[in-house]
């Protein structure tokens, strides 16, 4: 179990850049302005930019760790902590929360017992408010692993998790 | 073939959400199995706007449109109205209840609509570039190469008076004067597709479905401005737009539309792609091109401006999305056609993502100089389940609320300005009865406070500050000295912020004050939120008269602070409450009291 929480926590540091990831960092290393694109392709490979991985792409680049950091910081899509197998992201632009966006969250936190901006103990969600995704006129709106359920209310929520539980 | 038919199938984000690649496998295989398949087409298009009603298809050429429909109503569609020649009555949109409107033009959602900037979307696949080109696709970027000066551009921008529809409304034809002055043999042209305004999807509907609209505009910008090469920095969060602007590019690059000696001229033109990363100030033009260059969205003081220094301090020319689709347009048909549409100081159409309490939510656009009342009322469908509007918010974060008396406003830069709000990229949100103005515009600051970069300290310490106060009138402790204090901060950060985020922060602010200065006298003098949204205003108790002691509501509380026996009336632990409302919607003998 013990093993298992740090797994979650993504403090293992062991992650390394990918042969592929290399090949990318190598690829856009003479083009100015990289960091923002390879910290994206490290995104969409790990789901979150491991701080081992974060050291090894400043190295690579050529440019300082701060530089690294300040960017991962800065900007609300990079992450530092390892999602749940499942991302949840509950929309919290103007329209969702007009239409109940926080009553999603509330519900969300009281089913799987952990708080916005969290993952469950074991792994298999992870919930986040996310900024505006776009289908204003199907608010509230939220995502599960990138796939959209629109018109909601508290009580569709339990039939969503379960068509992902354990998947 | 003159009976050819074509089921157009919308793909937009907001449909697709709906499951409706199964609806198109679907009508194909109907249309396959009814032996239709030679005269009938089923294609993907983009966005019809009609987001609410999705997912929607429409049957060409009889324009009939079919709303909310699913994988199993395939069968029907192909049957009753291909093969038997009468439209679903069940499928078509129910305007008023008693008669059905089976025509696109016949629905008073698109009736007052004019459609430029969405010109293709819903009526051309996306990833066809063959489709765009049907639909008059590259001739402005045609008689641009091969019929216009550089100068001629700028002359017909110029009289089309085109201002920019990100937000500022800066007159583009001079943008693109000053980026076409400067020498220098290396220009870059951008667009800004970082549409962060939370609750607007603009820019993503028409990316999604016209993605080559945007690539001609950016090179009709190139060859005016003496650039060959174009960037788009784009939102991560919008991989569909992502993935068919990646294709529209590797199109246009085959069809020898793109690259070297474009059209076989001297023009040479090429477009990358940039991801954002979620940084509402990487609106800002300068915290754009910082963001591009790779570092932190900061922006920076102009002047310079981009056009003389902007990415890697080089002249830049950056225009938004949907001034971008609205060029190729213009260029065609003339920029003074473009100029009768609108009003005297604005030109031509305006696209709005509106939503909120409205029952037609979606993506419309209509003529500068459209009331406010006309999208809400008209084009919207009013106020959903009968409730009283309030307010319409326009400009999002950076506007403000306008309430029921300036609903006739014609919706121009100037009018939008002189009521505390301002055009700005294109969030309408309709708010009703229900929604506390307070509750709204600490949403809006809560927002601006997150994402302020924290250069400079008006907009960094003025919108935390604001936000406290905000914060301290909707618990109850509030003072009209509060009032007095935030419109001092809010001028401050007006006129001392290094850009526009800062600048506007203050803006929903300063609207509340002055369009509801009475609900917010009622939160700090009365204690009371009318609304009944500021949860700490709120208070639920049981009248013992009506409670029969059923014990619903004690087993519906969250927290268990509702005591009482069987068949004996009930009591609500204040300290404990966490005014969440679940007892007032389980008790079926309205004992609940909300006050």
């Amino acid at each position: 179990m013990s093993e298992e929480r740090s797994q979650v926590a993504g403090s293992a540091g062991d992650e390394k850049l990918t042969p592929e990831l290399v090949a990318f960092v190598e690829e856009w290393k003479p083009q100015p302005g990289n960091v923002i694109m390879v910290l994206h392709q490290v995104q969409e490979h790990f789901g979150y930019i491991p701080r081992s991985v974060a050291f090894e792409v400043a190295e690579r680049l050529d440019v300082p760790v701060a530089k690294v950091y300040g960017v991962i910081t800065f900007y609300h899509f990079f992450r530092m902590v390892r999602p749940g197998r499942h991302s949840i992201a509950v929309c919290m632009g103007t329209a969702c929360y007009l239409k109940g966006g926080q009553d999603l969250i509330n519900e969300l936190e009281m089913l799987l017992g952990c708080s916005n901006g969290s993952v469950t103990d074991d792994g298999e969600f992870g919930i986040e408010a996310v900024r505006c995704i776009g289908c204003c006129g199907l608010a509230p709106v939220l995502t599960v692993d990138g796939e959209v359920f629109g018109n909601l209310t508290a009580d569709d929520l339990p039939g969503i998790l379960a068509q992902y539980r354990g998947k | 073939m003159a009976n050819q038919k074509y089921l157009l199938v919308c793909s937009g984000e907001s449909c697709d959400a709906d499951k409706n690649h199964l609806l198109q496998e679907a009508l194909q295989r109907e249309v396959a199995a009814s032996g239709l398949g030679a005269t009938v087409q089923v294609v993907k298009t983009g966005c019809f706007g009609f987001c609410a009603k999705g997912p929607v298809v429409k049957i060409l050429p009889e324009e009939t449109l079919y709303v909310e429909v699913q994988p199993s109503d395939a069968a029907a569609i192909v049957q009753e109205h291909l093969v038997a020649g009468k439209p679903v009555a069940r499928l078509c949109y129910d305007q008023q209840q008693s008669k059905l409107h089976a025509k696109l033009e016949d629905i008073d959602f698109y009736q007052k609509q004019v459609r430029i900037v969405l010109r293709n979307c819903g009526v051309i696949d996306p990833d066809s570039i063959d489709e765009y080109i049907t639909r008059d696709g590259y001739v402005a970027l045609e008689k641009v190469l091969f019929e216009m000066t550089p100068e001629d551009v700028i002359t017909e921008l110029r009289k089309s008076d085109l201002r920019g529809r990100g937000g500022a409304g800066f007159p583009t034809w001079r943008k693109w004067e000053f980026t076409r002055q400067v020498t220098n043999p290396e220009k870059y042209v951008m667009c800004n597709a970082d549409e962060g305004d939370p609750g607007a999807y603009m820019d993503r509907s028409t990316l999604e479905g016209d993605p080559h609209s945007i690539l001609e505009a950016m090179m009709i910008a190139g060859y005016t401005c003496g650039s060959s090469k174009g960037i788009i920095y784009i939102r991560a969060e919008y991989p569909l737009a992502i993935a068919r602007l990646k294709r529209a590019i590797r199109q246009a690059k085959e069809y020898g539309l793109m690259g070297d000696q474009v059209l076989g001229t001297d023009f040479c033109f090429d477009i990358e792609i940039r991801l954002g990363a979620g940084a509402f100030v990487c609106g800002e033009e300068t915290a754009l091109i910082a963001s591009t260059e790779g570092s932190r969205g900061m922006p920076r003081p102009r002047p310079p401006f981009p056009a003389v220094k902007g990415l890697w301090d080089k002249p830049t020319v950056i225009n938004n999305v949907e001034t971008y689709a609205s060029i190729p347009v213009i260029i065609m048909k003339g920029g003074d056609w473009y100029a009768r549409i609108g009003t005297e100081t604005s030109k031509g159409t305006k696209v709005f993502a509106l939503t909120g309490k409205v029952k037609n939510s979606g993506l419309i656009e209509v003529p500068m100089g459209t009331t406010l009342r006309e999208i809400v009322f008209g084009i919207g469908g009013g106020i959903i389940g009968g409730k009283t509007f309030k307010a319409v918010q326009t400009g999002g974060p950076s506007g403000g609320l306008i309430p029921e008396e300036y609903l006739d406003t014609p919706i121009d830069y100037e009018n939008l300005s002189k009521l505390g709000s301002i055009v700005g990229s294109g969030g309408m949100i309709v708010m009703d009865e229900d929604d506390c103005v307070l509750d709204v515009t600490k949403f809006y600051l809560d927002f601006s406070v997150d994402e302020s970069c924290g250069k400079c300290a008006p907009c960094r310490i003025g919108g935390k500050t604001l936000l406290t106060l905000l914060d301290r009138i909707s618990k109850g402790t509030g003072t009209e000295d509060d009032l007095a204090h935030m419109k001092q901060l809010s001028v401050a950060m007006q006129r001392a912020s290094l850009c526009g985020l800062g600048q506007t922060t203050p803006n929903p602010v300063l609207s509340i004050i002055r369009h509801f200065e009475d609900e917010l006298n009622n939160h700090i003098q009365d204690r009371h939120c009318p609304a009944g949204k500021c949860t700490a205003l709120v208070r639920f108790e049981i009248d013992p008269e009506a409670c029969i002691g059923c014990t619903v509501c004690a087993r519906r509380c969250p927290v268990n602070c509702i005591a009482g026996d069987r068949k004996l009336p009930h009591v609500i632990d204040q300290e404990r409450c966490v005014k969440c409302g679940a007892c007032l919607e389980a008790c079926k003998f309205n004992a609940v009291i909300k006050s």
